[in-house]
């Protein structure tokens, strides 16, 4: 999804108008952006939260040629996702893999049972 | 910086809506986004950045007070990658210094 999209996507949700919707958008991810470039933190309840990070000055390497060259000190954003969100992104998977698992256990009995088929075991994965 | 002040940002230079309208809005441009990402989808805001979701394999992890080996599932993790022009807003510094690179020693400066 771009910007573009998320702007579409929050107009239709709300009914405003694409331009209200872009303005809006716009107005927040410049608020973000002047809060993390004044060295402050933001924090989004159930998505995540961002922090400015300082890195001192360091020899890195060109790793093309291994020449060192010298990093000045620099500040990045750092994002730390939401506990709520984190989950969110990981179901599908958690709910896949439990699947998964209930799917062995049942096998495993079903082998385990007397006078199991002959259904070769594993073809289902 | 809490949604709260994002949105009085939005209240006060948008303009137009109500507190609880700005309120409402704010939190539809969030909501959405976390729909997207759930769906395993990325999201690229120009100028700011990009979430990825990224596929994790399992992999064997450590207690790190025992030592002990522990199987870590896969999973999916969400991940920010700053954009250029962010990380060049949060370093101006660093951005003239490569400016005045590229420029040679054109001395004029233009802010």
């Amino acid at each position: 999804m771009t910007k573009s999209e998320l702007i579409d996507a929050v107009a239709q949700r709300t009914r405003i108008t694409k331009s209200r919707a872009e303005q809006v958008v716009n107005c927040v991810f410049e608020a973000m952006t002047t809060a993390l470039e004044g060295d402050q933190g933001i924090e989004i309840r159930g998505f995540g939260s961002f922090t400015v990070r300082h890195y001192k000055a360091y020899n890195g390497r060109n790793p093309r040629t291994g020449k060192p060259v010298p990093v000045p000190p620099k500040r990045l954003p750092f994002f730390k996702v939401g506990k709520e969100l984190k989950e969110l992104v990981n179901a599908p998977l958690v709910a896949r893999q439990k699947a998964k698992e209930e799917a062995a256990a049942k096998a495993k009995a079903a082998a385990a049972a007397p006078k199991a088929e002959a259904d070769e075991p594993g073809s289902t994965a | 910086m809490t949604k709260a002040e994002i949105i009085d940002a939005v209240y006060e230079k948008v303009g137009g809506f109500s507190k609880k309208e700005a309120a409402e809005i704010v939190e539809a441009v969030f909501d959405v986004m976390k729909e997207v990402l759930a769906d395993g989808a990325k999201i690229k805001i120009s100028g700011f950045g990009n979430f990825v979701v990224r596929e994790k394999q399992e992999r064997v992890g450590r207690n790190p007070q025992t030592g002990e080996p522990i199987p870590i599932s896969a999973r999916r993790v969400l991940t920010f990658k700053p954009s250029q022009v962010l990380k060049g807003i949060l370093n101006p510094h660093k951005e003239r210094l490569k400016r005045e690179r590229l420029e040679g020693d054109d001395d004029s400066e233009e802010e």
